[in-house]
């Protein structure tokens, strides 16, 4: 009886083991068949049949791709436009969730209930009235339509770094306040250190957003030499769709960066997205 | 009196500290809101001023037969491809909850899609879908099945979209990771007390521990379903390189979705006032959906228990 009790647990942990096994498989064959194409020659790649390790390695497609394109002006601005969105985010959202969380006055409450109907605005009903603002001053073709907006804050940076303050005791900023320090001065010297841990996930998020964005680059930027690289790769996808070897090595350069900081700061990608989901 | 001036001097400060958003809000969100409303009765395109045309808009909308077709292409994004993306990111939160080595290596695995640029993931997965040269029917031709052409196959390209939404299930498998770890253990050790095996535990507890979650997940991913236009986008444009393969909206407009045609409508058709109207459709509709779902799931979890 207790060796057949035994036997099933085996039988399940086998199971378990092989299913666990298959899924990481499936979840990662899409890097594997980035990574690997990249290092085959385009003939390799175009051979039946599909093998998974190239017949014969080559590490020319990487330089070759930056070549195609011009990956590293596309990437230069990429970085730019990354650059600024941070730091727009980075500047704003303590300051807003602050006034939402450790300040006493009637706008905080209607306010917090606006950032959650903000956030179901669908981006498809604000972009064309946006373009056409935007064309009249002539801001099209520059980065101002990218970077603008996030020196405004953003609902979920905001609501998860308030969410960070509430767990932050009133007592702290109530001594502060006795011992005469403003307003300014409690959110600069109390809150914001304090805030450290939630800024980061934020700044994480914000590079990402940036890094990835798609929809408001092709709807501002038409101009080639301005382009970002996620419409660099598009353009490279629709021009040497054919050139499958080529585009998978510059889709690892574009990808790369952000599974190295994912390595880096899984555990704030974590936190972040299980509390923001929890409570929200 | 010392009250008021403390009163007063906090709703100062809360304004100044809350401005930049408030600001943001009025020019990124009120403002484009009530403008596109305009635009949605009037004619005009990039370069012109509208022209008021009452009604005109609506009326293409309702007749045009693409309008349909990428609704009913949406629909399905929503009532097929949401509740396996939210299954498949729950079967993955129940495995990465369990205790056994190689966990955090797994749920890594796991999560890491969803961080990846959607251009670089939506270009991979054009590749493994190859009919020819692709990984996902070269391993379907071990097993003797000859694997459809996926993308370039109006009957196959929407399946394609499923397996490519359960691939970004990462996201909402944290959530419930999250709440998952928040059911007390005791539950469960008094459950096998009783004898209760894994399955009924599931049922009896887990599921109705997280319902609340559930729910608000699948509220979100419904809504999100309404937005869904970038995977295809890029899939349309690649697709316009290739010989035989059509633009627009895939095979026979198989992945012609609504905010897609939107799109297309007010950036490249440059009818730009049927585009608005289009919008206020969408955002009525989102906005409808919300508050019922809301609502419905306040029901739902207070009956099953939840928070």
């Amino acid at each position: 009886m207790a060796d057949m009790g035994k036997l099933k647990k085996i039988i399940f942990n086998v199971l378990f083991f092989a299913l666990v096994a298959c899924l990481c498989l499936v979840f990662f064959s899409p890097f594997l068949s980035m990574v690997t194409t990249s290092f085959k020659t385009n003939n390799d790649a175009f051979t039946v049949p599909v093998r998974l390790l190239p017949r014969e390695w080559i590490f020319t497609n990487f330089p070759e791709a930056l070549n195609t394109i011009p990956y590293l002006r596309y990437m230069g601005n990429t970085v730019f436009i990354t650059a600024l969105s941070v730091l727009g985010q980075l500047i704003v959202t303590p300051m807003v969730a602050y006034s939402l969380s450790k300040i006493k006055w009637g706008g905080s409450k209607v306010i917090s209930g606006l950032l959650m109907a903000t956030m179901m605005i669908p981006i498809t009903v604000t972009m064309i009235p946006l373009y056409k603002i935007y064309a009249a001053i002539g801001w099209t073709n520059t980065y101002i339509p990218l970077i603008l907006p996030t020196f405004f804050g953003k609902a979920f940076y905001i609501i998860l770094v308030r969410q960070f303050f509430s767990g932050v005791p009133n007592s702290l900023f109530e001594a502060a306040r006795i011992d005469g320090a403003n307003e300014a001065q409690r959110f600069l010297l109390i809150a914001l250190p304090l805030s450290k841990p939630a800024l980061t996930t934020v700044g994480i998020y914000a590079f990402l957003d940036a890094w990835s964005d798609y929809l408001m680059p092709m709807i501002f930027i038409t101009k080639p030499d301005k382009f970002t690289l996620s419409l660099g790769m598009q353009q490279f996808l629709s021009e040497y769709s054919t050139d499958w070897a080529k585009l998978m090595a510059a889709a690892v350069m574009f990808v790369l960066p952000v599974i190295v900081l994912f390595s880096v700061f899984q555990r704030n990608f974590v936190q972040g997205i299980a509390t923001s989901g929890l409570k929200a | 009196m010392g009250q008021t001036v403390t009163e007063r001097r906090n709703f100062r400060n809360g304004l100044l500290f809350a401005l930049p958003w408030i600001l943001g809000f009025l020019a990124f969100s009120v403002y484009p809101l009530l403008s596109s409303l305009y635009y949605s009765f009037t004619k005009f395109n990039a370069v012109t001023t509208p022209e008021w045309v009452g009604l005109n808009n609506f009326k293409d909308i309702f007749s045009d037969p693409l309008v349909w077709k990428s609704l009913g292409n949406t629909l399905f994004m929503a009532f097929v491809s949401m509740p396996v993306t939210l299954a498949t990111a729950l079967i993955l939160a129940l495995i990465v909850t369990k205790n056994f080595r190689g966990k955090g290596l797994v749920r890594t695995v796991f999560f890491l899609p969803s961080v990846i640029p959607m251009v670089a993931a939506t270009m991979v997965w054009i590749w493994m879908f190859n009919p020819t040269y692709g990984y996902i029917n070269q391993i379907l031709s071990w097993f003797g099945i000859n694997g459809p052409a996926w993308l370039l196959d109006a009957r196959f390209t929407k399946w394609a979209l499923v397996l490519m939404g359960s691939w970004n299930a990462g996201t909402t498998m944290l959530v419930c990771m999250a709440a998952l770890q928040e059911v007390p253990s005791s539950y469960y050790e008094s459950a096998s007390i009783d004898g209760a095996n894994a399955l009924r535990k599931f049922f009896s507890i887990s599921l109705p521990s997280i319902a609340h979650v559930l729910v608000y997940q699948a509220i979100l991913s419904f809504i999100n379903t309404f937005q869904y236009f970038q995977q295809v986008k890029i899939i349309v444009t690649a697709n316009q390189g290739l010989k035989g393969g059509s633009g627009g909206g895939g095979p026979e407009n198989s992945i012609l979705m609504y905010p897609l045609y939107l799109y297309q409508n007010g950036f490249e058709f440059l009818k730009m006032g049927k585009a608005s109207a289009m919008a206020w459709l969408l955002f009525i509709v989102v906005a409808i959906l919300t508050v019922v779902m809301t609502k419905a799931s306040r029901k739902v979890t207070d009956s099953a228990g939840g928070e």
